[in-house]
């Protein structure tokens, strides 16, 4: 009971580290200036970050079982733009259903390939992220996409409306993390994908069907992104079609300052909820602290490297790496 | 024949029968949907090809070798412009004020010196922290990419010098001064890889890193090197480029990691490493960008070249991995 | 006057948490000898290596080279001094050349870093000469078969002079007219003057071309002898020590219905033509050396392979099963050979690696019905003594006997017609190997079908109503319990006897 030694005080760091760093960070912030953990500004900080954060949920289903998913970002760019279009075409009503539909099946497409062709995720999503932008183009002919009659149509409560003073995204985020949550922590399936990310082989030895359980992870990552692409559609009732672009890095970065491991086998959605608040807070901080909007990219560069670098080292015992 | 040799015979020659393959496809489809009267294989328009493939040619040689001793690059696109902005605006400095037309040597080294120190960068981030290549230079795109916007915003940066671009537009013995470039680069990769300790290493580590740390070679800082060059090349991919152009638009190189990648996967290289070859790449180079010309040639526009690319690097990998037929009575795991 | 030794182990010492892995080991080679090391698994020989080439220090003891006392602090070092080591696994760089495998790390260098081709050809060829092979210099390994790959694994081990080259199991994939080549290298080896040492299980091997021969039991050296003077049964003798006290619950029970039935099933090179049939309250035990097959055919039971001939039946019934969810649902149940590779996720806790297979049964409505895991893993933790803080710990953290322990409770709590346990004891303790030895006997008694595979003696004799031997992917003799004896098994899975002159 005396004294802790250095392993034990490393080890509680390395499991709560990040929740440890984010209240230290929250609170240095909030001395800095005031504002920063107002309602107002927090609901602002969880709005802006819903549409990031739906899709991290999904891809923390991926990450978990394995792999990665690098064409989130386009596919949320074909999700906006597919909405946006059919809105007009279809009324909102058919759209919704119309969009989600197409977005699921491209998920379906990168699950068989990453599932039961067994294709490496990398290269797949890489190339995904280009096809499905070439789709993206070609569907809107290159143009931007523009609800006609903005006023007219109930499409804005997603991304626009607030239910019980609450901001709809924000509602939808806790949502869709309240079920995903149930989903990957107390059902059977959320079992299957720790398992076959923590130890593929031991998953098959133990009866797992591990091609069908990738599989469905990426159609659960499309449902998100399908979610997200709505609210962004509805958020500005136009769109240029390339707004989900780059968005595939922010993703990753906050399932990785989660603490999801990219090896598979670990993370929670609670941690990405967390990891998508830090990522939202911090750029929402240095915002406020005058910082240049860009700061937060090299921010954040700085943080991911820390942050799997310290997972890494409270694993393997050493700071360094051993490597000569 | 085993298994594997297939699929290997298949991989090295594979990509030069692709670009046959594209070049009679186009030669023919342009016949009947070009806009232009020109024919495809034009000795001008493959000149040119050869011209456009030099900025994701140079880079690719140096993803190669990083590939091939089991790491990958994501932030090439990123330091590419990076030392494009060092190249065009160091040459407004006052302190260069003096020099006149030397400026631009001094530019050049400046933006090689920037490429080389960042990809350094990452390799010594990956020896020291033993955190994964991918992470490293995804986190490197993404805060490389904010420097590049902490400059100067959204503004494009700009600065033209005549002397360096008619050296840059120039040509020597009928090829372009890009086109030579990509030549030696190609050529000097090559050669570290077929010819030298360092190359035959790499490969040794991509291939079993156990076996090549076992057997004592260093492998952190071989690793360091390989980032380093990769720098070094995306530096002067950039200054190939924007010599000629004078102005870099801070969102310019995205989505040319995925390009490179693209290229070196193409052209056989094993994307875990241990195996692949300067020349496929050349051949994976020169193969997209025939593409991107064609489909252009044909009418197609940029949304459906990207379609395209993207199809067809998963459909090499479909490919390749039915090339690698389990044998009977495998584990099916 | 006697020949000084090359090499020289003195009272080695090496202890592990509760294991006195070599208790005072000596052991010496002298230089042309080839020196036998033989005893049965667990016995300590790799252990014995490891402390010579230095991954392993010794706690007490020494390692003498002429007449110095040497200190390895790794394989660099260690072939540095003169020794060196030829695994069972190759670590080779397939993508590279013969020769640059060879001199990997130490290729010769011209100036500006440039590889200097010409002294590589020519030391490699050297070497390759040396070794009489078919391939030369400049072909890629990976596309040489295994044993031409072991050839350049050897050859990497020439690089330097070597005082001492030991070999680990080399004959394991090789065919017999590789085998003869491998020993003419090694008689080659000998005629220069480097010391030997032969790790092998094979009788007829050790027979044909060694000198002498130690042999080590449980961490204990047991006696070097002449091989001329000595003969397969006095080897046996030292290996299992006098007659085992087989305290098997000999308590009869009823022996059942056939649960599982094979005909002539082959898998390729694997096994070939295997026959046999077990039985509700039966244990039948696989015993043979690495490679004879047995793992193979429990993976072809439990769907991870597709055999090439031959049928399966269960209950009678013949079935075709293609995958471990198939064979699960049939009711056979595989308690895999690598546990922590196979059987186990480490990283998640004890309860839900037992629950695994089931999972999808246990549920409250749409969740897991996380209280009647816990039950589960209650029930079985007592009945096995599975000794854990509790259900949340990673199953990482157990030791060895309790994470297989964990293993076999997860596959139990399936009630399966037919248990496959593969290796049940490897690599654990003395204390959880006789409780997993009860434990497989009261399954018989209760009536479970139970195929035991095992590469211990002792284990395989004292759990086993009927042992059947194999090697070579074919099954040599099949014994019942009471007229097995150490010997006539140890010949069976040696290759010799049976109908079959090796």
């Amino acid at each position: 009971m005396a004294t802790m030694t250095k392993q034990q005080i490393g080890s509680i760091f390395a499991k709560q580290g990040i929740l440890i760093a984010f209240a230290l960070f929250l609170i240095a912030f909030t001395f800095a200036n005031p504002k920063f953990l107002s309602i107002d500004n927090t609901f602002s900080v969880v709005r802006s970050s819903a549409i990031i954060g739906i899709m991290a949920l999904g891809v923390t289903f991926v990450v978990i079982s394995g792999n990665l998913d690098l064409s989130v970002g386009s596919m949320m760019s074909f999700s906006t733009i597919v909405v946006l279009d059919l809105h007009d075409k279809i009324g909102p009503f058919l759209a919704i259903p119309a969009m989600f539909a197409m977005t699921l099946a491209l998920g379906a497409f990168i699950g068989f390939l990453v599932g039961y062709m067994k294709l490496n995720s990398l290269i797949v999503t890489l190339g995904m992220l280009s096809a499905i932008h070439g789709l993206t183009l070609t569907y809107s002919g290159g143009q931007n996409m523009d609800i006609a009659d903005k006023e007219g149509t109930w499409f804005s409560v997603f991304g626009q409306g607030t239910a019980l003073g609450i901001p709809v995204p924000i509602l939808m985020f806790a949502a869709v993390a309240a079920l995903l949550g149930l989903l990957l922590g107390k059902t059977p399936f959320g079992r299957k994908v720790y398992a076959v990310g923590g130890n593929g082989t031991a998953a098959t030895f133990s009866g797992i069907k591990r091609a069908r359980t990738v599989f469905t992870c990426y159609i659960l990552s499309a449902a998100c992104v399908a979610t997200a692409g709505l609210i962004q559609a509805s958020r500005s009732m136009g769109s240029q079609n390339t707004v989900g672009q780059g968005l595939e890095l922010e993703v990753l970065a906050a399932v990785i300052l989660g603490g999801a491991s990219l090896m598979g086998g670990s993370g929670t959605i609670f941690k990405t909820v967390i990891g998508v608040l830090i990522l939202g807070f911090i750029q929402n901080g240095l915002l406020l602290m005058g910082l240049q909007f860009y700061v937060q990219y090299v921010v954040t560069w700085i943080i991911i490297i820390l942050a799997v670098w310290l997972d890494i080292a409270a694993k393997r015992g050493k700071l360094l790496s051993p490597i000569a | 024949m085993q298994p594997g040799a297939l699929s290997s015979t298949l991989r090295k020659g594979a990509i030069w029968g692709f670009i046959v393959l594209e070049l009679i496809f186009f030669s023919i489809a342009g016949e009947y949907l070009s806009l232009s009267d020109k024919a495809f294989m034009d000795y001008d328009n493959m000149l040119l090809l050869l011209k456009q493939s030099a900025p994701i040619g140079i880079i690719a040689m140096g993803m190669t070798i990083v590939i091939v001793n089991g790491n990958i690059d994501l932030s090439v696109g990123a330091i590419f412009a990076i030392a494009a902005i060092v190249l065009l605006d160091s040459m407004t400095w006052p302190i260069f004020a003096g020099l006149g037309d030397w400026v631009i040597p001094v530019a050049w080294l400046l933006a090689l010196i920037a490429g080389t120190l960042l990809g350094a960068l990452n390799g010594l981030i990956v020896w020291k922290t033993g955190v994964d290549a991918f992470i490293v230079t995804l986190g490197a795109m993404l805060g490389y990419r904010g420097i590049v916007f902490m400059f100067n915003g959204e503004n494009p940066t700009s600065h033209l010098n005549w002397t360096l671009v008619d050296f840059a537009e120039a040509e020597f013995l009928g090829f372009a001064t890009a086109t030579w470039f990509l030549a030696a680069v190609t050529i000097a990769i090559w050669f570290l890889m077929t010819k030298t300790v360092h190359g035959r290493n790499a490969y040794a580590i991509g291939d079993n890193r156990e076996a090549a740390v076992n057997a004592g070679i260093r492998v952190g800082p071989h690793m360091m090197i390989n980032f380093a060059i990769i720098g070094f090349l995306a530096a002067l991919s950039a200054v190939v480029f924007y010599s000629e152009s004078g102005s870099v638009n801070p969102n310019d190189g995205q989505l040319y990691e995925l390009w490179v990648i693209t290229a070196v996967v193409l052209g056989g290289t094993k994307i875990t490493g241990g195996a692949g070859s300067v020349i496929g790449t050349l051949g994976g180079v020169i193969a997209i960008q025939l593409l991107r010309k064609g489909l252009g040639h044909i009418g197609a526009d940029t949304s459906t070249v990207n379609l395209v690319i993207g199809l067809i690097l998963i459909a090499v990998l479909i490919l390749d991995r039915q090339l690698n037929i389990k044998s009977k009575g495998a584990l099916k795991i | 006057m006697t020949t000084q030794p090359v090499l020289r182990l003195a009272d080695i010492v090496k202890t592990f948490p509760g294991v006195r892995a070599l208790d005072g080991v000596s052991f010496s080679v002298l230089p042309g000898e080839v020196h036998a090391l033989m005893g049965e698994n667990g016995a300590g020989k790799s252990t014995l290596m490891k402390v010579l080439g230095g991954i392993y220090q010794p706690d007490e003891g020494g390692i003498y080279m002429g007449d110095e006392q040497v200190v390895m602090n790794g394989p660099l070092e260690a072939k540095a001094k003169g020794i060196v080591f030829i695994h069972q696994e190759l670590s080779l760089a397939e993508e590279l050349s013969v020769a640059e495998n060879i001199y990997l790390g130490e290729l010769p260098r011209r100036s500006f870093g440039r590889v200097d081709w010409q002294t590589l050809a020519d030391k490699t060829d050297a070497i390759l000469k040396k070794l009489n092979v078919g391939f030369n210099a400049r072909t890629r390994v990976g596309d040489l078969s295994i044993a031409n790959q072991q050839m350049v694994e050897i050859a990497r081990a020439l690089t330097h002079e070597a005082k001492a080259v030991i070999f680990d199991e080399p004959t394991a994939s090789l065919t017999d007219a590789e085998k003869v080549v491998l020993f003419e290298v090694i008689a080659d080896l000998q005629a220069s003057g480097v010391g030997i040492i032969y790790i092998s299980h094979r009788m007829e091997e050790i027979f044909k071309i060694t000198d002498r021969i130690t042999v080590l039991r449980d961490g204990q050296y047991q006696g070097t002898v002449q091989t001329r003077e000595t003969d397969e049964e006095a080897i046996t003798q030292l290996m299992i020590g006098r007659k085992l006290d087989l305290s098997r619950a000999a308590v009869e029970h009823e022996i059942g219905d056939v649960a599982l039935e094979v005909r002539g099933l082959s898998c390729g090179k694997l096994y070939q033509d295997v026959s046999f049939e077990v039985r509700r309250g039966e244990v039948v035990g696989f015993y043979g050396l690495v490679g004879a097959g047995r793992t193979e055919i429990a993976e072809t039971l439990f769907g991870l392979r597709d055999p090439s001939a031959g049928k399966i039946l269960l209950d009678g019934q013949e079935v075709r099963i293609t995958s471990p969810a198939d064979a699960i649902e049939r009711g056979i149940s595989l308690v895999p050979e690598d546990r922590k590779g196979q059987g186990l996720i480490l990283g998640m806790n004890c309860r839900d690696n037992m629950t695994l297979p089931q999972v999808d049964d246990l549920k409250a409505g749409p969740f897991v019905a996380e209280g009647a895991e816990v039950a589960i893993f209650d029930q079985y933790r007592d009945r096995l003594d599975i000794r854990t803080p509790g259900w949340k710990q990673q199953a990482g953290n157990l030791s060895g006997g309790n994470q297989q322990k964990i293993v076999i409770g997860k596959w139990l709590s399936m009630h399966p017609n037919v248990l496959i346990v593969d290796e049940p004891t490897r690599g654990i303790d003395v204390g959880s190997k006789s409780e997993i030895h009860k434990l497989l006997r009261s399954l018989a008694a209760q009536g479970y079908a139970v195929m035991v595979i095992s590469s211990e003696m002792p284990e395989v004799l004292g759990v086993s109503d009927r042992i059947v031997a194999m090697y070579s992917g074919k099954i040599m003799r099949t014994f019942a319990a009471n007229e097995v004896t150490e010997d006539s098994l140890i010949q069976a899975i040696s290759g010799i006897g049976g109908d079959r002159a090796a």
